[in-house]
């Protein structure tokens, strides 16, 4: 088993702790059939001696834990180092949490580990170029709320609009946590925007990692995913079966056949 | 925030996504700090059919860097020059930007950057 980073240094008070839902994904990402499809998937063709190197993104890395598990066990997992990898986080604390979660794990880890570029603060995938990601990965906030928590702190939407916004009474603590895991009708507000993004965001070859529970309608969003076009894949790779009950968790794998698999 | 990165990044308004200006944002008021990063050949060897080189060209000149070349280097470039290999590992690996704004050429938003982390997030007008 590959070990799982440190992140004894992040402020659980306004960061999501890994919980049952990061564990699933450092599990289904490191399960045998997972590895082995990454590894053939972004393998290099006979003829290209230096293939695009891939980028990896994790929107929404909280902890940093499985981003920075991904960059640093990036040899067993992808079958390379030559990647990239990059967190994009509403929450600043979570930035910072990343950034320091994936050095150390890559610093204990260097003979395996691909390369982190940063952590940066932003909504879902939206300030990343278009078709550059490679691989996605999401935990998202999935819980079924009454409300959604604003984006922007109350002091930045104040700022940006100078006039004070109402905030449906969370404090700042608590609603960076509640970016976290509150998803709205179905828990799945967030979610519903992250996927109808993905055609733009990721390239020919992507794939996306997308956790789910069961009151998001998980085949749902796979049906969704392939009315994009006969190319795009979606199946369930992994899940908790142990617990029955509404928080049933699984991972849904999205990705776009080469011409050659249609 | 590493030159790569910028690469990558672009202006994060709806509207902008089809203007050839939202990419690359221009750094302004940047403050930059150097990091010590191992070399890894076969990782920048594999990261330059990655990069767009017209825009590396210039964040590069805008980061007060000297001029790159117009073409991007070969694998084989990298390969043999030992120094042309330090000086891209050192622009694009090792430079942070640790303070200062990204302006997106097409709509003018400033997109802050503060102990080295860029705030992406909009305000809601612009969302």
């Amino acid at each position: 088993m590959l070990p799982t980073p440190d992140t004894s240094h992040v402020p659980y008070s306004r960061v999501y702790e890994p919980a049952e839902d990061s564990f699933l994904l450092l599990d289904t990402l490191s399960s045998p059939s997972e590895t082995t499809f990454l590894t053939s998937h972004f393998a290099p063709a006979a003829t290209d001696p230096h293939p695009p190197a891939p980028l990896i993104l994790e929107v929404g890395p909280g902890s940093g834990v499985v981003l920075a598990f991904l960059t640093a066990h990036a040899l067993a997992l992808f079958g390379s180092r030559a990647l990239l990898t990059l967190g994009i986080d509403a929450n600043r604390f979570a930035c910072a949490a990343t950034a320091t979660t994936a050095r150390k794990a890559c610093a204990e880890h260097a003979a395996t580990a691909a390369l982190f570029l940063d952590a940066v603060q932003g909504d879902l995938a939206t300030a990343v170029r278009g078709g550059a990601v490679d691989v996605l990965v999401f935990n998202p906030p999935y819980v079924p709320t009454e409300e959604l928590p604003a984006l922007l702190s109350p002091a930045a939407a104040a700022a940006a609009a100078a006039v004070m916004v109402g905030e449906g009474g969370w404090d700042e603590d608590s609603r960076l946590l509640a970016l976290s895991y509150a998803g709205g009708r179905d828990g799945m507000e967030t979610t519903d925007r992250l996927v109808a993004a993905l055609p733009g965001v990721l390239s020919a070859r992507g794939v996306a990692y997308i956790l789910l529970c069961a009151q998001n309608k998980p085949e749902d969003v796979k049906e969704r995913v392939r009315g994009f076009g006969a190319s795009w894949k979606a199946e369930t790779v992994g899940g908790s079966g142990k617990q029955a009950g509404w928080e049933r968790l699984q991972i849904v794998r999205v990705w776009r056949a080469r011409a050659t698999e249609l | 925030m590493k030159v790569l990165t910028l690469n990558f990044l672009t202006c994060a308004v709806k509207m902008c996504k089809a203007s050839n200006d939202s990419f690359p944002l221009h750094p302004k008021d940047a403050e930059l700090a150097k990091d010590d990063v191992e070399i890894n050949l076969q990782l920048l060897v594999n990261v330059l059919p990655r990069i767009d080189w017209t825009a590396l060209r210039t964040t590069s000149t805008e980061l007060g860097f000297p001029e790159l070349p117009e073409q991007p280097p070969t694998a084989e470039d990298l390969t043999s020059d030992e120094k042309m290999l330090q000086d891209l590992h050192t622009l694009l690996l090792e430079t942070q930007m640790i303070e200062g704004k990204l302006v997106c050429g097409h709509c003018g938003h400033e997109y802050a950057v503060r102990e080295g982390i860029a705030n992406f997030l909009l305000p809601s007008h612009l969302v």
